[in-house]
């Protein structure tokens, strides 16, 4: 068992045995390491301006992602390579290089700071779009910037100095010395689980399920954080003391992501971007639902597990994963269960997990052939909100008649909940008859009694719910969606799917 | 999608040119220091606010003991342990420090800690029980209005008999619609370090767009005299107005710890209690009637805005004078009745917010424009234009000024034909008439700004230049740099009078004790007065030089010009550095303050009589929207804007503004939505709950110029015209095509919406038509 967190700065093997359990990444660089290119603007990971790049080793490759480093713990830092805006230019090496890093060259001849406060971390989230090493387009720079908010620019530069630097190869010289750092990462990959503290006050990152397991069991009172993108804010917004801290990350089994004939299962380790990937193959809709799930930097930390235990009424994937019947593995001790996802959310704030139990797995049945799949979210802006309501269909079909229907919203109640009489009034209905949706449309009103708060009246969610099933059916009656004349979305439009054609 | 400079002049070197940001590289490579990066002395104590959960009454008790006793704490200040006057209003008096005896809103700030960290502040701030024997608050502008409630007294433009002359008119419209307000959300949220000195003097570090006012404010509560406190500011990372007035606080409070316990103090604001506790763009009620006849021509205007001020006057005062200034907003009204209440709520004070008042002003004029149209089935960019600003007689604007440096028709004519204007109009008719869900919208919008503070007294700027004996040269003066680019753009003037290259132009930190009694950086005033104060500095050290040179080299004055670095002295040249030398040995002061008030404005409040504005900005914007009407989703498609900066300072950095400014501006339509609870509680208090454009919002398809002007045809500086928050206006033109878009349900019905455009309200306004529609077949 290692007492110490380590990690790589500046190309270097840092290791630290003082950490406290709720020391975030942020302080740490600016308060402890003095490294002030890295600014706090929320200290809730919604502004992009403390991101930073985190490099780790995926299938033996090294990979940069972005992350917000204000609600990411240090300890969460073990095994793994930081790289802040002062490593690009104002470190030991980058001073002596002289040179600027071609996002950074970019960002300046495109006049892309003005305030300058954002400008680190958008140069960090570039850098980690640089790295990724594929020809960004519009779409993906959107995307990749849609966690790093600018007040000042208006964006228009920002992209730009993308579109010409993002280009698809990388040659700066962290690539250039990535095999060093690629074995340094190696090395520090000791699978020794790691425990700093003591019985009362502990940062713990397990290596393996079974001690993971067997230590929370011990310590049923100590908190699982898998990428803190939740809990991170229990810390800096509601100043919570959480002694004890059990960090998931480093638990192998939970990474994987198995893709079988009929499911696909995900550990619950597995963050967003690792596993949208996979998810994607079930259908269009859950690619772009997971691709409007917070920021890039969210989906870099940020699991599926995470957002299915920490019981979120607003959670993103839970309606799309309930309405796919996607079972959930609990485990404790050396004793796991499977049960139905909708039944883990008993209450508002309240999930069928007992004691000691943690997730360890979630399966998701894919489509079969004659199964259609829709799902919306909608929110004030379309990327990086959170969802007024979001709403997941699934229905079978038999030519143009529906013979089942699997309906699930979010946002409509205190759960994640389904449309129990809507999905039973839509059964019979016809596709090409679409005077007879009107029913099951108003069924709604009986399924759900929504609440209003700041996102949306509890009328808009539930006028947006009847829209949304009506645009449901309207898409899949017409098999194509974006016929001229005939587009359905002001955003994310599906590529054609011929298979649905009634 | 690269911008080239459009405006090139010939006869200058620097000025004109795409110069980057003085702080562009610092910004890429995160090296420019904002106050949290600063290192902090020795002993830097940190400061939390502490706030009461009730929205207004009387404290009862206040029991601070679990947070003395809470680790780190050093101390917990109340109003008691303000020495002098317990203010930071900027002008009425009526802003606490800390609050004594009452509170008036939901945030307001009771004591604060003083801790030896940051996050021990922010807990031990937690720990207060504060009981307030509670009044119900006046939350929404109609709470106040029923109780009379207001902050300033109500202020009223009249011309004519509108009200006679819209009974008689041809057409009449009458409508109200509820204007949103709007968040700052400057990425660095308040902040100040207070350092403590010799004597009782204090140094202030303070994130402000104004730190005369800040030194005013602490001295006034130390009891010192204000030239024992120095106030510094050498960049904000944003502030859009909203560190106008309102950085005020965090400053007096830090220097109020660093008076108390001796020891250098700093208060960061987190971003919750940043959103709390300080003021938004006041939203307003806007009940309006309007005589027209049946080409659209506007006969009469009558128009009240009933603004939610908050609970005090704060800058209330100016930004809502400047709502009716803008009410017009490039329209001529021969008759109008535009009235302004000041409502106070029990609500965080409201502040100013770039464009100060002048876009909920021309927001409204364009609503007006877009009913007329709709009622009429004509377009409205037709009914727009039939109302611009004319010839003799249709220029004068309802507070009297003649329009006469109007460019509009050119200008819109050059953008309707740019951005395809009138094809597009018929593609997007074609394309609702078969689209079943989703309808298009498309509007082209003007705006005309007034240049100047309406407050005479804040039109003047100073600026002290020092040239050093090897020719580098450094300038300081009364602005201040919230990323806007004016110390580049007064660097480049300065560059330009010595004729030496930008980069022996070193420009410093903003500080009261190098240019004393400055105006705030605002009213888009910051390099029209900076620049020029800067330029009579240089001016005054370059006579001496040429005068100099004449007498060492027995030449002309006329015959003596400077450019690349050097002195033309008749036949030869010599190196700028090399006749600084010489004035040094020669005993020539090398050093002089410049100072600049702003000419021709005449503006009585009193007699509403008078010029207001030295010039007005204009600039035009088409912009094409898609909503979703089975959900109020919108999206902006293409937006085209054609703007007026005069002869441009600096074409990139004036781009700049003009984007970030109208994206600023479509967010507040848009996106943005304030929502308080009905305890005046305010609910979105973080990015997570209020949410301003992000990189996927912009339109996909947006083309920006610059208007190919001669000049300005007032004597600015190098004839450039101010360019700060005249953008943010253009966005009117997305909440007109939203307006367009539903108004396509139903032919000849006039949406009812408010703004911001949400999802939410939009669909509102969708269903609100649709059911009109169904009365209106049965």
């Amino acid at each position: 068992m290692r007492q110490s967190v380590k990690f790589l700065r500046d190309g270097e093997v840092v290791e630290l045995d003082n950490v406290d359990p709720n020391e975030t990444l942020l302080d740490y660089l600016r308060l402890r390491e003095g490294s002030c290119g890295t600014k706090e603007g929320c200290g809730e990971g919604d502004c992009g301006a403390c991101s930073v790049a985190i490099g780790s080793l995926k299938d033996g490759k090294l990979e940069y992602q972005a992350v917000n480093s204000c609600i990411q713990l240090l300890g969460m830092m073990d095994g793994k390579e930081i790289i802040t805006v002062d490593d690009l230019s104002d470190s030991s090496q980058a001073r002596r290089s002289g040179e600027l890093h071609p996002v950074q060259d970019a960002m300046l001849r495109h006049h892309g700071s003005q305030c300058g406060f954002c400008t680190p971390g958008i140069v960090m989230s570039l850098f980690t779009l640089y790295h990724a090493e594929i020809e960004a387009d519009r779409n993906t720079i959107n995307d990749q910037l849609a966690g790093n908010l600018c007040r000042c620019t208006g964006y228009r530069p920002i992209i730009d100095a993308a579109l010409e630097s993002c280009t698809g190869k990388a040659e700066d010289r962290f690539r250039e010395d990535a095999k060093a750092r690629t074995t340094k990462l190696n090395e520090l990959d000791d699978k020794e689980d790691l425990f700093i503290g003591n019985e009362a006050k502990f940062f713990a990152a397990p290596a393996s399920t079974e001690t993971l397991a067997s230590l929370y069991e011990k310590h049923p009172d100590a908190v699982i954080v898998a990428g803190a993108t939740d809990v991170g804010l229990w810390i800096t917004k509601q100043l919570r003391d959480l002694p004890k801290i059990i960090h998931i990350g480093r638990v192998t089994e939970l990474q994987n992501i198995i893709d079988n004939k009929g499911e696909i299962i995900i550990g619950a380790g597995v963050t967003y971007a690792h596993a949208k990937e996979t998810l994607a193959t079930i259908d269009p809709d859950v690619a772009e639902i997971i691709r409007r799930i917070g920021s890039t930097q969210v989906r870099a930390s940020g699991t599926i597990g995470g957002n299915i235990a920490n019981g979120s009424p607003i959670g993103d994937s839970p309606p799309l994963l309930i309405a796919l019947n996607a079972r959930l593995t609990l485990q404790k001790g050396t004793q796991s269960r499977e049960i139905d996802l909708e039944n883990f959310f008993i209450d508002y704030g309240k999930q069928d997990r007992k004691e000691g139990e943690f997730v360890s797995k979630i399966r998701v049945p894919k489509l079969a052939e004659n199964e259609v799949f829709r799902s919306y979210k909608i929110s004030k802006r379309f990327d990086q909100d959170i969802s007024a309501l979001l709403a997941a269909f699934r229905l079978t079909l038999d030519n143009s008649k529906i013979t089942q229907a699997r309906i699930a919203y979010g946002g409509m109640a205190g759960t994640p909940k389904r449309a129990e009489l809507t999905q039973k009034a839509l059964i019979g209905i016809d596709l090409n008859a679409p005077e007879t949706w009107e029913n099951a449309v108003q069924t709604l009103e009986q399924d759900f009694t929504p609440l209003s708060d700041m996102r949306a009246s509890a009328d808009y969610r539930m006028e947006a719910a009847k829209g949304l099933l009506i645009k449901a059916l309207h898409e899949i009656s017409n098999g194509k969606v974006d016929q001229q004349g005939k587009q359905t979305r002001v955003i994310g439009a599906r590529a054609n799917d011929v298979r649905e054609a009634v | 999608m690269l911008h080239k400079s459009p405006v090139t002049s010939t006869s200058t070197a620097t000025v004109g040119k795409d110069n980057k940001h003085d702080s562009a590289e610092r910004h890429i490579k995160g090296t420019a220091l904002y106050i949290d990066d600063i290192r902090e002395p020795q002993g830097t104590l940190h400061l939390a606010p502490g706030y009461a959960q009730a929205t207004c009454g009387k404290i009862k008790n206040l029991d601070l003991s679990a947070v003395r006793s809470a680790p780190g704490v050093v101390a917990v200040l109340t109003a008691k342990d303000i020495p002098g006057v317990n203010d930071c209003s900027p002008a009425m008096g009526d802003d606490m420090i800390l609050a004594d005896g009452h509170i008036l809103f939901h945030g307001q700030v009771v004591f604060a800690v003083v801790a030896t960290s940051h996050l021990e502040a922010r807990k031990a701030a937690r720990l207060a029980k504060i009981e307030i024997e509670e009044t119900p608050p006046m939350v929404t502008v109609e709470d106040g209005l029923e109780k009379d409630a207001s902050v300033l007294p109500p202020y009223e433009f009249l011309t004519g008999s509108p009200d006679e002359i819209i009974k008689s008119s041809p057409n009449q419209i009458v409508d109200s619609f509820h204007i949103g307000g709007q968040e700052h959300f400057y990425l660095e949220g308040q902040i100040a370090m207070a350092i403590p000195g010799d004597d009782g003097e204090m140094l202030v570090h303070s994130s402000t767009q104004h730190p005369t006012e800040v030194q005013h404010t602490i001295a006034k509560m130390l009891g010192i005299q204000d030239a024992a406190v120095v106030c510094e500011c050498r960049r904000m990372g944003g502030a859009f107005g909203g560190k106008e007035s309102q950085a005020a606080q965090w400053a007096a409070l830090s220097a109020l710890a660093a008076y108390v316990t001796g020891r250098p103090a700093k208060m960061r604001l987190d971003r919750d209690d940043d959103m709390i506790m300080t003021g938004k763009r006041h939203d307003q009620a806007c009940h309006w009637q309007a005589g027209y006849d049946d080409q659209g021509k506007l006969t009469a205007v009558n128009v009240e805005f009933n603004s939610r001020c908050g609970c005090s006057a704060d800058l209330s005062l100016g930004v809502n004078d400047r709502t009716m200034f803008h009410a017009d907003n490039s329209y001529y009204y021969p008759a109008s009745r535009i009235l302004s209440r000041r409502v106070m709520t029990n609500t965080v004070s409201n502040t100013a917010f770039r464009g100060f008042g002048g876009p909920q002003g021309m927001v409204f004029s364009e609503r007006m424009m877009d009913a007329i149209a709709i009622k009429l089935g004509m377009d409205p960019l037709d009914v727009r234009k039939i109302n611009f600003y004319g010839d003799e007689g249709r220029d004068v604007t309802p507070f009297g000024m003649k329009v006469q440096d109007n460019i509009l028709d050119e200008l819109v004519s050059k953008l309707e034909n740019t951005s395809d204007y009138r094809n597009r109009r018929k593609e997007i008719d074609a394309f609702n008439k078969k689209s079943p869900f989703l309808k298009k919208g498309l509007a082209l919008n003007p705006v005309k700004f007034g240049i100047s503070f309406t407050l005479k007294h804040l039109n003047q700027a100073g600026a002290l230049v020092h040239v050093y004996t090897d020719g580098s040269v450094q300038v300081n003066h009364g602005g201040t740099e919230m990323g806007q680019g004016l110390y580049t753009k007064v660097a480049q003037v300065v560059a330009e009078e010595f004729g030496i290259d930008l980069d022996h132009v070193r420009i410093t930190a903003t500080k009261t004790d190098k240019v004393p009694n400055t105006a705030p950086t605002a009213a888009s005033s910051g390099s029209d007065m900076n620049g020029m104060a800067a330029k009579r500095a240089a001016e005054t050290i370059k006579e001496r030089l040429i005068e100099l040179a004449s007498k060492l080299y027995q030449v002309d004055k006329e015959a003596i010009s400077f450019a690349h670095n050097k002195v033309k002295v008749g036949e030869q040249e010599i190196a700028f550095a090399e006749l600084t030398q010489q004035a040094f040995l020669e005993r020539v002061s090398l050093s002089s303050t410049g100072y600049y008030a702003t000419p021709h404005i005449t503006w009585d409040r009193e007699t509403k009589d008078g010029r207001p504005f030295l010039y007005f900005a204009y600039g035009a914007c088409c912009a094409e929207v898609t909503i979703d009407t089975l959900t109020g989703e919108m999206k902006v498609d293409r937006v085209d804007i054609l703007h007026d900066v005069g002869k441009s300072l600096n074409p990139a950095i004036d781009i700049g503004q003009i984007e970030g400014g109208f994206v600023q501006g479509m967010g507040w339509l848009t996106t943005e939505e304030l929502v308080y609870d009905d305890q005046g509680r305010l609910r979105t208090h973080a990015p997570s709950t209020y949410k301003i454009p992000t990189a996927s919002d912009i339109p996909e398809d947006f083309r920006v110029k610059l208007w190919k002007s001669n000049g300005n045809r007032e004597d600015t500086i190098y004839r450039s015209k101010a360019v700060g928050e005249p953008p943010v206006m253009l966005a009117t033109a997305i909440f007109s095509a939203v307006t367009n878009a539903i108004a396509s349900l139903s032919p000849g019905q006039v949406p009812q919406i408010n703004t911001p455009a949400t999802p939410e309200n939009i669909l509102r306004s969708v269903q609100d038509m649709k059911k009109r529609d169904r009365k209106a077949g049965a």
